[in-house]
């Protein structure tokens, strides 16, 4: 496997969903390629980021319009 | 192609004066921790048999990350808002619906996502598409191969990272934002993702791969060394 192959893989591999193969192969290009395993690396990292960031709170105007139109959808139903 | 960018790739047994990363076995991209908490499926049952205030009570666990996700998807507050409202009403409406084939939160997801998609082709008929082939590869190409500062973390304030992070999402392409947000941010696996979107496995996988390395290139523009001198 060349690099173009590994960048082409990188995202199933960070998955775990590679066939074993493709994924030994791929390990092989890595221990000779300090760039792929940087890319690898930092890929890895920034998923994590993006999967730590954090939600802003919704506004109280917004929540309380939520929370108002479910106890209406509630009350109608229960009518 | 990689030729050029990857001069410096040093074959079997020939190393430059950069420490290797080491090389670990990837851990698949982990499925929700911080989203399920153990109470959940008890909380859902007894909404499921009526018990408004319980169902009251998941709309306020989730509805700040559920208003992420449909600002994420439409990209604008005011859908954003109503994508998020109706997604809750639909959801009480439909509770008898669920029967736990899934995470609640991943079932509550994929009805957000909806509404959210249903606002977006509204705002934009035609401008894109989830499952149309994306041609050839050359947008694959790394750009932006610096190290990293060992704590990129470090850096930055938490929510310093969360502006970037958040940044970067909005100006994603439509499609790539869409399953990106989906897979990446929600944590629904790659399958989830195409069933909640209604596309192939290969159509979220070619996307999901395009959006990630875009994301490593805009993180590595902050995170390199030395990138705050
Ligand atoms: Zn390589």
């Amino acid at each position: 496997m060349n690099c173009k192959g590994v960048i082409r893989e990188i995202s199933n591999y960070i998955d775990g969903d590679l066939d074993p193969v493709v994924k030994q192969e791929l390990e092989r290009h890595l221990e000779h390629c300090e760039d792929c395993t940087m890319i690898v690396d930092q890929t890895r990292k920034s998923i994590k980021v993006l999967c730590d960031s954090r939600p802003v709170s919704l506004s109280a105007e917004v929540r309380a319009r939520l929370h108002a139109a479910l106890r209406r959808k509630i009350d109608h139903n229960a009518s | 192609m990689f030729g050029v960018i990857f001069a410096r790739e040093t074959g079997f047994g020939v190393m430059v004066g950069r420490a290797l990363y080491p090389v670990s076995a990837p851990k698949p991209h982990a499925l929700p921790s911080t989203v399920v908490r153990d109470d959940e499926p008890l909380l859902v049952d007894s909404a499921r048999s009526g018990n408004t205030s319980a169902f009251e009570e998941l709309v306020a666990r989730y509805e700040d990350k559920i208003f992420r996700l449909t600002s994420n998807i439409t990209g604008n507050r005011e859908d954003a808002e109503d994508a998020m409202q109706d997604a809750f009403l639909k959801a009480y409406a439909h509770l008898k619906d669920f029967h736990g084939e899934s995470r609640f939160y991943t079932w509550l997801v994929r009805i957000a996502a909806n509404e959210a998609l249903m606002r977006l082709r509204k705002r934009r008929p035609n401008h894109f598409s989830l499952d149309q082939p994306i041609e050839g590869d050359s947008d694959l190409m790394p750009r932006e191969l610096e190290e990293w500062s060992p704590n990129p973390e470090q850096l930055y304030a938490k929510s310093e990272i969360d502006n970037i992070v958040s940044a970067f999402v909005s100006q994603l392409e439509d499609d790539y934002r869409i399953v990106l947000v989906l897979r990446d941010v929600e944590e629904l696996s790659t399958q989830e993702t195409a069933n909640a979107l209604g596309i192939s496995l290969s159509a979220v996988k070619s996307r999901l791969l395009r959006a990630r390395l875009k994301l490593r290139e805009k993180l590595s523009r902050h995170f390199r060394q030395g990138a705050l001198n």
